[in-house]
């Protein structure tokens, strides 16, 4: 038993830190944001030429083939400065699929292109308001050719191709790979509560799909790598968690008010105390999923759920606590306190909503219970 | 990162678990089982009795503080040993609560601070339940602010002699030793003038008294000192260094209460399985109930991953920090939050208290009734939240009145009275 990253995964940690810190300063996600393009195409370029997403990829495919541990290493750091990077479509999912799911043509294929930064591939599940559910993808695919509207899409402006989830003639679910600059494609940008996380709504009328794999993949596949995914997401919220906590404890050691930091105040004090406590027990559930995604475990499912309600409450609390910390400062646009709500806000609700998670948290608990 | 034993850990954990399953007294099982963290249901055995039982038949075959050095009583386990020796004790953890002080608190502190041939006198009967010992701090004007406390010792021949009063002391009636803070300079800073003893109970002059509290128990009693002797040998540190010994026993309060986190969750759960809320439905099925819970679980697991990662730090030799405060601010709350919540579910019923009558024999009116007390004893919510917020964050201690001000000026209720 060793609840700890190891010393070759803290020293990851440190250049990886690094590295995020050079290249991806605040200006550069406000860039982002201002220039509406959805992600950093230099920060993705230089994340690829790094290799730093592709460690959970086998080296056949292009990868680093080092495993989970380490992604979730990086996945902290990219949650620390709000990356505006494809993580949760292109690494956490989309890369899932392919060496879950997909042909050995498809894995040789994209998922070299992916660890290089060379292509990004979005998944395209949901159809409008409500929690996504099997019953609810009305998306065909007949002949081969795809018609029907996903909305949101993560990535889906600056993605290559994408996963979709569609019925075929006999209505059975499936997944299909489909290019997204052929013909029968067509895309725009929608405003979302992240624009440093760009999504779109794509209509397909008669793109070309290939089934994924044998396309005998039902709804379950979804479940199984949302398990995974949320175990790096989680990552990404308790790194951007613990960031949005020094940004608050930094603001109140330096604004004084009767006569006094702030931070000397004890309504101050005990709300920053709760949020490194929400942080900590989030981090705490995080290495456990951690293990049990990169052990392979039977736990995973569990520990999956733990993670993900525990890591959005803590960056939901810690990101609206700063806000309140700064005070008036902290609703300006120039102040950079909104950032954190709103990527704490599109880290809860991409890979389904908390209740969604919560719910999935309680049946497991059976389960083990039982 | 591993959360699986490696091979040597699981022969490790087979071990302890054959050695348990061949003495630990099943016979107590359901009795145990129906038992509230921190209040012994025992009622076919005297509590006192079953628990001394577990504790010497532990201590003989070195499992009773295995963390320990051998020569005080241990068993000489390391960390990790240690964990996976407490998740297979169980359900018989909850007989260790008479030796929980002794073992945390006033144990370590004598390791630190007393003699080599004290040590060896003291700390394998403490080790193996024979003598129990209470924790003599909290006075009635001294709570959080521990500092302030007025009983006095004044040095008298090879002696000091004491008079004062302490309260909300745990076991006082049961216990051999007691671990003292006193005043012994009251014309300088409240943090300088301090002094540490080890006192045996049965001194004369010493008088036990116990509190009835509001959940109409006596777990805590006041206890009283009139010219109470007790030889300078006995004294820890230096006259005037007795803050610094007391923080010694405070940081192993934190490491221990973190190191207990049964929140009681998963008998939180079970009751929510059982509860019938209509024909053919439980309260588990209800999405309300399972989102309440899905929040419960995050602290539940969060705690005792918290307490794993802590004790990876030990095991590659860190003290216990301040991070530690978390294990208690949390489970406090959220044993409290629970009870409220099951009795909530339980309709207009949920105020039967008669165990008779309650479910569950009233176990959650019972922790409802306790749980305020989780919320002060061992450092109050408010006294954690300021060691997180100044000694791991890094923030500004509270504005002190009393600083730099000899203890016998600082201004008091009675003193702002007169004017």
């Amino acid at each position: 038993m060793q609840f700890e990253f190891s010393d070759e995964q803290q020293e990851l940690r440190d250049s990886v830190r690094r590295f995020f810190e050079r290249e991806c300063p605040v200006t550069a996600v406000r860039a982002v944001i201002d220039a509406g393009t959805g992600y950093d195409p230099a920060l993705w370029r230089k994340v690829g030429d790094g290799a730093f997403l592709a460690t959970a990829i086998p080296e056949e495919y292009g990868g680093i083939g080092a495993g989970y541990l380490e992604l979730c290493v990086v996945a902290e750091e990219c949650g620390r400065v709000l990356a505006p990077l494809p993580t949760l479509s292109a690494i956490y999912q989309v890369a899932e699929y392919l060496m879950i799911a997909g042909s050995e043509a498809q894995k040789r294929r994209w998922l070299p292109r992916i660890a290089a930064a060379e292509a990004i591939g979005a998944l395209a599940l949901n159809e409008g308001v409500g929690e996504m559910r099997a019953d609810r993808v009305a998306a065909r695919v007949s002949g081969g050719r795809l018609i029907g509207e996903k909305l949101p899409v993560a990535d889906g402006m600056a993605a290559d191709f994408a996963i979709v989830a569609a019925r075929d003639e006999a209505e059975t679910l499936g997944f299909y790979l489909v290019e997204l600059d052929a013909p029968g494609v067509a895309r725009e940008a929608v405003e979302t509560l992240d624009p440093s996380r760009g999504h779109a709504r794509i209509v397909f009328s008669g793109a070309e799909a290939e089934p994924l794999g044998k396309g005998d993949r039902g709804w379950t596949l979804v479940e199984e790598i949302r398990d995974r995914a949320a175990v790096p997401a989680a990552f990404e919220q308790v790194g951007g968690a613990d960031r949005a906590l020094a940004d608050a404890r930094d603001y109140a050691l330096g604004r004084y008010a009767f006569g006094r930091p702030i931070a000397s105040f004890q309504a101050i004090k005990h709300m920053l105390a709760d949020v490194y406590v929400a942080n900590e027990l989030a981090r705490s559930n995080a290495y456990y999923g951690a293990w049990a995604l990169s052990a392979g475990s039977d736990k995973l499912s569990l520990a999956a759920a733990s993670a993900r309600v525990a890591a959005t409450a803590a960056f939901q609390r810690a990101s609206a606590s700063n806000i309140q910390v700064h005070g008036g400062m902290g609703f300006t646009w120039e102040y950079d306190c909104h950032l954190y709500y709103r990527r704490s806000a599109y880290l809860a609700l991409a890979l389904g909503g908390p209740s969604l998670w919560e719910d999935r948290l309680i049946e497991f608990r059976r389960a083990a219970a039982a | 990162m591993n959360f699986d034993d490696t091979p040597e850990e699981a022969v490790f954990r087979a071990k302890a678990r054959q050695w348990i399953a061949d003495n630990a007294p099943h016979e107590l099982d359901a009795e145990l089982r129906a038992s509230t963290e921190g209040k012994l249901r025992l009622t076919s055995v005297d509590p006192l009795v079953a628990a001394r039982d577990w504790q010497r038949r532990k201590s003989e075959a070195g499992w009773a503080t295995p963390h320990w050095p051998v020569e005080y009583g241990g068993g000489g386990l390391n960390s990790i040993q240690r964990v996976i020796w407490s998740e297979e004790e169980g359900l018989y953890a909850k007989l260790s609560q008479h030796f929980l002080i002794g073992v945390g608190m006033c144990g370590p502190t004598m390791m630190a601070w007393a003699s080599e041939g004290q040590k060896r006198e003291r700390l394998p009967k403490l080790s193996s339940g024979e003598e129990i010992w209470c924790q003599l701090f909290s006075e009635p004007a001294a709570g959080s602010d521990l500092a302030g406390i007025r009983t006095r010792a004044v040095r008298d021949g090879d002696d000091w002699v004491i008079n004062g009063q302490k309260i909300w002391t745990s076991y006082a009636r049961e216990a051999r030793w007691g671990l003292l803070i006193t005043r012994t300079d009251p014309t300088v800073a409240k943090h300088s003038g301090l002094t540490m003893f080890f006192l045996d109970m049965r001194s004369p002059g010493v008088e036990v008294r116990p509190i009835r509290q509001m959940n109409n128990e006596a777990s805590f009693n006041e206890v009283f000192f009139t010219d109470v002797r007790i030889p300078d040998a006995q004294r820890l540190g230096a006259p005037g260094q007795g803050w610094e010994v007391a923080l010694t026993t405070l940081m192993n309060e934190r490491a221990t209460l973190a190191g207990r986190v049964d929140t009681g969750f998963d008998e939180l759960l079970d009751f929510c399985e059982r509860l019938e809320t209509g024909s053919n439905r439980r309260a588990i099925d209800d999405a309300r109930v399972r989102s309440r819970l899905a929040q419960f679980a995050i602290r539940d697991s969060g705690l005792r991953f918290t307490a794993f990662r802590s004790i990876s730090a030990l095991s590659r030799g860190a003290q216990p920090g301040p991070e530690n405060s978390i294990g208690k601010l949390v489970s406090a709350v959220v044993e409290q939050d629970m009870a409220q919540f099951a009795l909530d579910l339980e309709g207009e019923a949920g105020l039967l208290a008669d165990p008779a009558l309650a479910s569950d024999r009233g176990r959650f009116q019972s922790i409802l009734l306790r749980s305020p007390s989780m919320r002060i004893a061992g450092g109050s919510d408010e006294i954690l939240r300021n060691i997180i917020a100044e000694r791991v964050l890094g923030l500004p201690a509270d504005i002190r009145a009393d600083k730099d001000v000899a203890f016998e000026d600082i201004p008091t209720a009675a003193t702002a009275q007169r004017g």
